[in-house]
């Protein structure tokens, strides 16, 4: 039994590797802003949104699959719910049944074996039968496959079956077992049978011959060493099935566990859609692009992180671009260069796992993986100079990323003078453009932008943050060549009210 | 003759002490000895080296032997031999640990079986073997013989039609509550493959294992008898011929196959541990034993021990060569310090002592003095709660072994008198080569009194010596040559950095 929600055709793998630069686009695209919201306060959800985000898709069709699931739960919220407190409560049932399970004996892991396996067995006739009523309503393939599994793997002859073998293995009339001698005499090649079914009919026998076809022993009520050896050829007796069932209960659980995972990951996509919706602000499903298509379009692309952190609605973007590989974003200071950025870099990353994007509409190819460096406020840690530090981490980055990615510098190599810091981020931004790796570069070297410029290059867009003529802030951003200023002065005037 | 050894030709060989010789600890020998015979303890074989032959007779008698072992599957069928009745011990073990009698019978049914087939496969797989040595040959011959015994085909038919009663015993059983029912057939349904294959679908992926490890002591608990004697007695032919046999069948084993098994150990061991060293390069040889002429010599000698103590790779150990020709009987070893002379001398009494031994011998070849006695000087610690100084207890232990040397015998003096003036020191040594030259003895003497070596025509100078290009690197080579006493100086003053090159470079 396989969940296979996540992916057409393998499990997700919780334990799986997340994206190297992790711990850096978690804080620079302000992710736990976004897990909180589709985990309202449960843990397991805000740990599988994280998990699922951060796990690297890159296939199309993967990415479809789950936005085919994701549409399905929307239209059948209440029941998709269901049968994820279904999954929970059967992983929370088998915990309380914990007790004793340390214990080795086979008799001990059969009882708490079949004790979970008669809970398990209830849970999964009801989520058969709520399969065979609803699967119609279900359109995505993963769901189809989904129900049609639980009911074919689930017949109802085989959970009667099950249920008749539950019966039998609590042994009520004893245990029957056929026995070999093994080395030094001793019984060997123990094999546990059926109750034999003919026993009525062995019993009128005897009374016909007069003798017992049986020899016996007993077991002295005080003989403790001997109802040790008792409990102990008991055991050898039903190890195997023990070990049957024990083994089952693990694969159950780890369905449940699997279906808990999966199915989170879209109720926690329920979540945050519901939040943005009230929200009013548009919500759409992304178009994946093969990897290096040569076109980039998205209209009113806002920052969702923003959005829920203030509560009422930011200013969308719009771009439509072909073939550019360098975006340079130049413009006025706290005019929404950051939050551009920010809200290319979530839609990316929530387009490639399955999720919907906070915009009227986005297309984009799919990236190898998407990467951030940001100027960081100076550490007081004293070992190396800020350049330094901005050079080490770029280097971490140059160890870690691939042709196509995608990755936003913001006021990176600032730390020096500008000519050196225009020459640095020159050589960078050559060689990545050589990889085909799309760049997003907030700055505020005007030298380097102005040469950029100059090159006329086809490849290379030119965004600056927009200002009124009255000098106040749209936090939109236009196509338009870079400035020789960067507002300062606005700001200096709205913050000392000069 | 009849076969009674594979080991000694001579009855009157046969080993009663189990003393380590005085030399051994000197040449390391101990430590060599301990590896070979490492897990073979049950054997006790440490006599058979504390042993030495004094005879070419009993010598060749052994290297005979060791040469038909060097055919790989000779080799192998003993080895197989000798690790089928250690099974069969384990299993005597086993039934005299029992408690209960009808497992003490069964486990010693599996021990003559065991026996039995050990005979019977070692028989089959000698009889085509070309043997040359005459102490396998006639082992062989006994063996076949014996194979053919009537008493030991009995033997063989009788465990054989136990096992298969024992093998046809089965019951079933039926616990409820405190009573067990012993039912005198089996039922061969499966009730845990029926659940295995119900729930085979949830079984997929599975890791963790949940079967229960149960205990595999041989004993059984007083149920399990009981049990047992309620299959007995639904079974009572075949259990009452068990009895039987256990009683009546209890000297088995013939004792000069006994004899056997234990002896032919001393070859495997020695046998395995040098084929190790070949493996890697190392050549050994058997040398010509020689009971009177006292022109010998070795070619590629090494010391064995130092691979054991050094945790040395055998390639890289150093051979030395040696001989003595016309009156040559003292080898005086000088040179500098940690250049090998004492390796070397450990070297000569360790290729003696495997000689005697009639062992393969770490050498390319060599021809060695079949010898009487093999007497060792080692410098020792000094024993500070000794009353008497050590240069009397150097003394008081060279007069021990100069009492009891005869001209067969072979003596080891390493760096003697090092606790007294340059002047007592020539003196004595002097006086002691003086004996030694008069009892005829063959020795080697480690000193670092140049002098010695030109004592007489009997004595034979050999150096340690230095890298040609490099005289700060030993070589550890020990070659015969006439002391020049310049290597060594300058071998010193490298040591204190004060050569021509060393103060020049110094003083800037």
């Amino acid at each position: 039994m396989r969940v296979f929600l996540l992916y057409p055709d393998q499990d997700f793998q919780s334990d799986g590797e997340l994206y190297p630069n992790e711990p850096t686009i978690t804080p620079d695209l302000d992710l736990s802003t976004l897990w909180q919201a589709m985990a309202r306060g449960d843990d397991f959800l805000r740990e599988m949104s994280q998990r699922i985000i951060l796990t690297r898709v890159t296939e199309i069709a993967t990415i479809g699959y789950r936005q085919d699931v994701l549409q399905d739960s929307l239209d059948n919220e209440s029941l998709v719910r269901e049968i994820y407190s279904m999954a929970v409560s059967a992983i929370e049932r088998e915990k309380k049944s914990y007790f004793g399970f340390f214990s080795r004996y086979p008799s001990a892991i059969l009882g708490r074996s079949l004790e979970v396996m008669t809970i398990f067995v209830e849970i999964l006739e009801r989520l058969r039968a709520l399969a065979e009523t609803y699967k119609p309503q279900f359109k995505s393939s993963g769901f189809s496959r989904f129900f049609a599994m639980v009911i074919e793997e689930l017949g109802t002859d085989y959970l009667i079956e099950i249920r008749r073998h539950l019966r039998e293995l609590k042994f009520q009339k004893g245990l029957f077992m056929s026995v070999r001698l093994g080395p030094g005499n001793k019984g060997s090649h123990y094999i546990l049978n059926p109750r034999p079914t003919t026993q009525r009919r062995r019993w009128i026998q005897r009374i016909a011959i007069k003798e017992p076809d049986y020899l016996t022993y007993v077991v002295a009520d005080r003989d403790e060493a001997g109802a040790r050896a008792l409990t102990e050829l008991w055991d050898r007796g039903i190890d195997v099935v023990a070990n049957a069932l024990a083994q089952s209960v693990d694969h159950i659980l780890g369905f449940f566990i699997q279906l808990r995972m999966e199915l989170g990951f879209y109720v926690a996509g329920m979540n945050l859609y519901e939040t943005l919706r009230r929200l009013e602000a548009p919500v759409c499903f992304p178009t994946p692009l093969e990897f290096g298509a040569p076109y980039l379009g998205f209209e009113e692309l806002y920052d969702p992180c923003l959005l829920l952190r203030r509560g009422e609605s930011v200013s969308g973007n719009t771009l439509t671009c072909h073939d550019k590989t360098l975006t340079i974003i130049t413009g006025a200071n706290q005019g929404g260069k950051s939050t551009f950025l920010r809200s290319i870099g979530l839609a990316q990353l929530m387009m490639q796992a399955g999720l919907f994007v906070g915009a009227k509409s986005w297309r984009t190819p799919v990236a190898s993986g998407v990467f951030t460096h940001y100027k960081r406020e100076e550490d007081g840690s004293m070992q190396s100079g800020k350049l330094d530090e901005e050079l080490q981490r770029m280097s971490e980055v140059v160890d870690q990323i691939r042709p196509h990615a995608m990755i936003l510098f913001n006021e990176s190599f600032t730390a020096t003078n500008e000519r050196e810091g225009s020459e640095i981020s020159r050589q960078i931004l050559r060689a990545l453009g050589e990889k085909h790796i799309t760049v997003f570069f907030v700055t505020h070297l005007y030298e380097l932008a102005r040469t950029l410029y100059d090159e006329h290059s086809d490849h290379v867009l030119f965004l600056r943050a927009q200002r009124a003529p009255d000098g106040s802030r749209t936090f939109r951003l236009i196509e338009a060549p870079p400035l020789n200023t960067s507002y300062g002065e606005d700001v200096y005037r709205e913050i000392f009210e000069v | 003759m009849a076969f009674t050894s594979v080991l000694f030709i001579r009855p009157d060989d046969i080993p009663g002490v189990d003393v380590e010789p005085a030399y051994f600890k000197d040449l390391n020998l101990d430590q060599v000895v301990q590896a070979m015979t490492r897990g073979r303890s049950e054997y006790n074989l440490a006599p058979f080296f504390y042993t030495s032959l004094h005879d070419v007779d009993a010598i060749l008698y052994r290297q005979e032997v060791f040469r038909d072992l060097g055919e790989t599957e000779v080799f192998a069928q003993i080895h197989t031999f000798g690790q089928k009745l250690r099974v069969m011990r384990e299993r005597l073990t086993q039934a005299e640990k029992r408690y209960y009698p009808y497992q003490k019978a069964a486990w010693f049914r599996d021990a003559v079986e065991v026996y039995c087939g050990a005979i019977d496969d070692l028989a089959s797989g000698l009889t085509d073997r070309p043997l040359a040595s005459s102490g396998l040959c006639s082992f062989r011959e006994y063996l076949l013989q014996y194979r053919r015994s009537d008493g030991f085909t009995e033997l063989l038919a009788d465990t054989e039609l136990l096992r298969r009663e024992l093998g046809s015993v089965h019951y079933r059983l039926h616990l409820k509550g405190q009573r067990i029912e012993v039912y005198p057939s089996a039922d061969d349904q499966d009730y845990s493959a029926v659940i295995e294959k119900t729930f085979h679908k949830f079984k997929q992926g599975a890791v963790k294992q949940y079967r229960s490890t149960f205990r595999k002591d041989p004993d059984m608990n007083h149920v399990e008898a009981s049990i047992l004697d309620l299959v007995a007695k639904w079974y009572p032919e075949i259990f009452s011929h068990l009895q039987t046999y256990y009683t009546h069948r209890h000297d088995y084993l013939d004792p000069t196959i006994g004899r056997f098994d234990r002896e032919i150990q001393f070859y495997l061991a020695v046998h395995e541990y040098v084929e190790g060293f070949k493996a890697r390069g190392r050549s050994f040889c058997y040398p010509e034993p020689s009971d009177s002429k006292k022109n010998i010599f070795a070619k590629d000698g090494f010391d064995l021990a130092l691979a054991e103590t050094l945790k040395m790779e055998p390639s890289a150990i150093v051979c030395n060569d040696f001989h003595l020709a016309g009156a040559e009987r003292i080898l005086v070893v000088s040179g500098p310090n940690q250049g090998g002379k004492t390796t070397f001398a450990r070297m000569f009494g360790q290729l003696h002592y495997w000689a005697n031994l009639g062992c393969p011998t770490p050498a390319h070849a060599a021809r060695l003095m079949v010898w009487d006695r093999l007497l060792t000087h080692f410098e020792r610690q000094e024993d500070l709660g000794a009353l008497r100084g050590k240069l009397q207890d150097d003394l008081e232990r060279i007069h021990d072994i100069l009492l009891v040397a005869s001209s067969r015998s072979i003596i080891i003096m390493n760096e003697i008198f090092t606790s007294t003036t340059l002047q007592d020191a020539i003196f004595l040594s002097r006086e002691i080569l003086q004996r030694i030259q008069t009892l005829d003895s063959l020795a080697v003497c480690v000193t670092f009194i140049e002098e010695l070596a030109t004592l007489s025509e009997k004595t034979v100078s050999m150096v340690s010596t230095m890298a040609q290009d490099d005289p700060t690197q030993r070589t550890y080579k020990v070659v015969r040559r006439p002391q020049d006493g310049r290597a060594y100086a300058i071998s010193i003053a490298e040591k204190y950095r004060v050569t021509y090159d060393w103060i020049q470079e110094r003083i800037l």
